[in-house]
């Protein structure tokens, strides 16, 4: 049931740097921006906040339905300079990702095109999430995580290498060790980080879990 | 690792197996869904032609994006209106039980699940939810997750989880005058920090906790996952037992009631039990907290002085500078005397019965003040109609609230319910991220609802135990 879920060991692409602590799920989507039932087109409200003046999504949009917003409209904000625009692994800082458990957050990142997060640390939640859509969160010490923001900042065309199975980071010369959490490597890299075909299977397991519980009924 | 704990006990009576990825695979014993969360994992099942396995332990009721205000259909917000259709659709085709605004029973998800008497000890409970960690002051193991955990439960009643570390943290003494449970946690988390709880659960026991009402320990474990921890606890006791006891399920089955208790002490922390880490707070020192940033834990007591970045640990030291500029406060000066544009009585955290009444004791004989909106939005349509009946509207609205239908409403901005501009509001709820109550400019400070009371009247942060009235728990 498990084939068409990619094993996910390397990643490589440009970086991205998102400077500062604690940043909440609340400026990396929103809440306005989830009145929707699908997570399809939520990559263009990544930071909005961070990234607009105006409180609503801009009306007009070119040819392939992105949206055009004009010069003054922009605030200064990574997401929003050209040279990081095909950027696909994120640098991020301490406690990414915490407050509400909104996988729009991820799906937002995902869909504006990031493939990969390399930071301090994370929020459980978030980096769960993550996880569940194949996006590695990925630790590593405070100074290497400054290092490689400065480094991307000045080299946004250059390549980084993210090597899940073997816990390293790859840029500019150098090699840093990072940290996987041992379940999220092991699910990424064996291709078994969707849940739901890997759980199905114990049907059985399930059914006497269940059965043992006083306060659960039959089926 | 822990051992003998509440946790230890429920996960090893939920854990179906160990998985390939190194995870256990536990049971659920209490799904809750939401308008928001829900829909694209019910659109996931539907593609992968997956039906929902257990729609009996799967309970809907409809929170984030409910207007408070004019409730007739279509609502006016097409998107608002458009969310509800689907879920309507969903519970529907699944055989969801769905407490909807004509139920009488609607409300927020965490203040309804208690009240039907479903969250139980010893369960474990989830929802697409952070704050689904308020049901673990029943005793059960309650966690939030993301939609593509939703898609694993709907499919398989389970979820693939690590285990956590266990962190006791034990509040001595009693509180003081003005000081509630949402102090307790508010200043929990000024000390662990927002990303202290990060690999723990945590059980919060000592008679500050014990002498609470099941409201209290709510709140507590409600605001929790502001601290970095994914769940939190206390262990059921006679004053869980009674409100247990109190509610319709187990008034119509009184037997079920008889038949559980036995399995609800069983899971208790032992006595003898073994934690990873222990922290001791003295409740008896504690004053009412208010926030001053924009985390939760950037809390200071309303009579100390706002801290100098420079003061705090490294790591925080940017985002309380950034915080000051946005709240335009500066270090050495107290919150009391902040002013105040809206004054928000309401949400998971603080929206239950006797957070309206201690409220409603501050605000009684008072006026709001002539530059403030106020507005109570109680969490559940159970607790308006109760707060209704004994008066608590009247008296509320004699003041100048607006007193509105449950929901979700100001905490995060979804439905018409929305700070405009720079507007600084004084509220109940958890979350004071820039953004979070729906304006990028909006200021909010977290304290309890006796505190917002006072605010909304003042106009400004005030200090509640310098009115009278005030109450102590």
């Amino acid at each position: 049931m498990t084939e068409d879920i990619p094993s996910v060991e390397n990643l490589s692409g440009t970086g991205i740097p998102i400077r500062g602590n604690d940043i909440d799920t609340d400026q990396i989507i929103p809440a306005r921006f989830m009145k929707v039932v699908t997570f399809d087109g939520l990559g263009e409200f990544a930071f909005f906040d961070q990234r607009f003046e105006s409180a609503t999504p801009p009306e007009s949009r070119d040819g392939d339905g992105e949206a055009v917003v004009a010069d003054d409209e922009q605030k200064d904000h990574p997401m929003n300079e050209a040279r990081y625009q095909d950027a696909s692994i994120m640098v991020v800082n301490n406690n990414f990702g915490c407050g509400s458990s909104r996988e729009h957050a991820p799906q937002a990142l995902m869909r504006w095109g990031i493939d990969a997060l390399i930071g301090e640390s994370f929020a459980e939640i978030f980096a769960g999430n993550c996880l569940a859509l194949g996006i590695p969160t990925v630790t590593a010490e405070p100074e290497d995580v400054r290092d490689l923001q400065n480094w991307v900042e000045e080299y946004p065309d250059a390549e980084i290498d993210v090597d899940v199975a073997a816990e390293t980071v790859h840029f500019d010369d150098r090699t840093i060790s990072v940290s996987v959490d041992e379940g999220q490597r092991k699910a990424l890299v064996e291709g078994i980080w969707d849940t739901t075909a890997l759980m199905k299977s114990n049907q059985q397991a399930i059914a006497d879990t269940a059965a043992n519980l006083p306060y659960v009924g039959g089926d | 690792m822990s051992s003998g704990t509440l946790y230890d006990a429920v996960w090893d009576r939920h854990k179906v197996t160990t998985l390939p990825n190194g995870q256990d695979q536990l049971f659920v014993g209490l799904h809750l869904i939401h308008e928001v969360t829900s829909p694209q994992a019910f659109g996931m099942l539907r593609e992968r032609d997956i039906d929902v396995a257990r729609p009996d332990l799967t309970l809907a009721t409809v929170d984030h994006i409910l207007p408070t205000a004019d409730q007739s259909r279509p609502y006016g917000d097409d998107a608002a209106e458009e969310m509800m259709t689907e879920l309507e659709a969903n519970v529907r085709d699944a055989g969801i039980e769905f407490l909807d605004p004509t139920s009488g029973d609607q409300g927020i998800v965490h203040v309804v699940g208690p009240e039907q008497g479903l969250t139980q000890p010893g369960k474990t409970i989830v929802c697409g939810d952070s704050h689904t960690s308020t049901h673990g002051a029943f005793g059960a193991i309650a966690l939030g997750i993301g939609t593509s955990q939703i898609r694993d439960v709907l499919a398989t009643q389970t979820i693939a989880m690590d285990k956590q570390q266990v962190r006791k943290i034990e509040v001595t003494g009693d509180l003081g005058e003005g000081v509630e449970a949402k102090d307790v946690i508010l200043e929990i988390i000024r000390r662990l920090g927002t990303d202290g709880g990060v690999g723990y659960v945590y059980e919060y026991a000592g008679e500050a906790i014990e002498s609470l009402g099941m409201e209290g320990r709510m709140s507590i474990c409600n605001m929790t996952i502001e601290g970095g921890a994914r769940a939190g606890y206390v262990n059921p006791d006679e004053t869980t037992y009674e409100w247990l006891e109190q509610t319709d399920y187990f008034q119509e089955n009184p037997d079920e009631f008889d038949r559980l208790k036995p399995y609800w002490e069983s899971i208790r922390s032992d006595g003898d039990a073994e934690y990873d880490d222990v922290v001791t707070i003295d409740g008896s020192s504690l004053e009412p907290v208010v926030t001053w940033g924009t985390t939760p834990g950037q809390g200071v007591g309303i009579t100390d002085p706002i801290p100098e970045p420079e003061t705090l640990p490294e790591e925080k030291q940017d985002t309380a500078r950034r915080a000051q500029e946005h709240m335009r406060v500066g270090p050495g000066d107290t919150m009391d005397g902040y002013e105040i544009d809206v004054a928000f009585l309401g949400s998971c955290t603080n929206a239950r019965l006797p957070d309206l009444r201690r409220a409603s004791k501050i605000v009684e004989g008072r006026e709001v003040h002539d530059d403030v909106r106020a507005l109570v939005v109680p969490g559940s349509q159970r607790v308006q109609h109760a707060a209704e009946e004994e008066g608590l509207k009247d008296v509320f609205e004699a003041a100048g609230f607006d007193w509105r239908n449950a929901g979700c409403s100001m905490c995060l901005g979804m439905n018409e319910d929305q700070l405009e501009g720079d507007e600084a509001c004084a509220s109940s709820s958890n979350r004071n991220f820039i953004g979070r109550q729906g304006s990028k400019d909006g200021r909010t400070i977290l304290m309890n609802p006796q505190m917002v009371a006072a605010a909304a009247i003042e106009g400004e942060v005030t200090d509640v135990r310098e009115l009278s009235e005030v109450v102590t728990v």
